[in-house]
């Protein structure tokens, strides 16, 4: 699998999914700048965790126009895989490639910490691997991470199982107690209808290395690998 | 022509906007507890060259929609004068 990151302006995980897809699985990785049009054949895009354009305007709404976002869109449409984490995530939304928006955490701090997720589903490649009945412990670290859509658009997203982690208890409680940043139904991470987009707000790239004592978000990936062709 | 438009943009009156809620709550410090329901959004002016309102009215709607705003979370309202 070749995995292509993008790196914008303010984009500031985009060496940390790179060391995790190269160093720790082995992947073939290519650097991809804004600005470039050429996508260079990679099967999977990765749009990492920033500030891209400082988050001005809202967050994600300048990055969805720079030149690459013209072939992710295209690569998505054709039915190319396409991954976007905490900022990415929102690049998604604001692209129109996933349904929703992230607006200001309701608790109106910026949150950085570790959170519990469970797997709302299996199908999907990121989720096909995973424990629906366990919880992985993944940090988050946003200010707008508040899942939010119209009534008629979770619904949908519910019936299709297009929702793909919520936040919950290390024990898999998934009551508002346990939301940080007033999601709908404790949403973290969703996927198209075509299932070949993903978007989260944790950080699975933030715990997939053993020197930071907490491998939980390997798994997301392992399960990408093995399922994604 | 250039006509000049000022645009207000604002969280939909159904959600939750922390940051109104935030400067709402602070009203009573500075001994005005009668303020509340204050809600932030923006405010954008923009210049734009048309041959006349209509056209120039028919721009800024597309500026609206396609960056300045998402209509999933905002709502926008505008006004244009001949600059």
């Amino acid at each position: 699998m070749k995995f292509g990151v993008v790196t914008f302006p303010g984009s500031n995980c985009d060496q940390d999914m790179v060391y995790v897809l190269e160093t720790i699985l082995n992947q073939e990785v290519v650097q991809l700048w804004h600005k470039d049009t050429d996508l260079q054949g990679c099967d999977f895009i990765v749009l990492p965790g920033g500030f891209s354009y400082g988050d001005y305007l809202r967050s994600g709404a300048i990055a969805k126009l720079s030149p690459i976002m013209g072939e992710v869109i295209k690569h998505a449409n054709n039915g190319g895989y396409v991954m976007g984490i905490c900022n990415g995530f929102q690049i998604l939304t604001e692209s129109g490639l996933l349904e929703g928006a992230l607006l200001h955490n309701n608790s109106q701090k910026f949150i950085c910490k570790n959170v519990y997720l469970k797997p709302a589903t299996n199908d999907s490649a990121i989720t096909k691997d995973l424990d629906v009945n366990a919880t992985y412990q993944i940090p988050i670290a946003h200010g707008e991470g508040r899942f939010y859509a119209d009534e008629a658009t979770i619904q949908k997203l519910e019936d299709n199982n297009q929702i793909l982690f919520r936040y919950t208890s290390k024990g898999g409680d998934t009551t508002e107690e346990f939301n940080p940043n007033g999601s709908i139904n404790n949403i973290a991470g969703i996927t198209n209808e075509g299932r070949n987009v993903f978007g989260m707000m944790p950080h699975p790239e933030r715990a997939a290395d053993e020197a930071l004592a907490n491998e939980d978000g390997k798994a997301f990936f392992e399960s990408i690998l093995a399922h994604c062709k | 022509m250039k006509f000049k438009a000022e645009i207000d943009v604002m969280p939909l009156e159904a959600l939750l906007d922390p940051q109104g809620k935030a400067v709402s709550n602070s009203m009573k410090n500075i001994g005005l507890p009668e303020i509340d329901g204050v809600r932030i959004g923006r405010h954008v002016r923009l210049f734009v060259e048309a041959s006349n309102e209509t056209e120039a009215s028919e721009k800024v709607e597309q500026a609206c929609k396609k960056l300045l705003a998402n209509q999933i979370m905002e709502s926008y309202t505008f006004h244009i004068e001949e600059a």
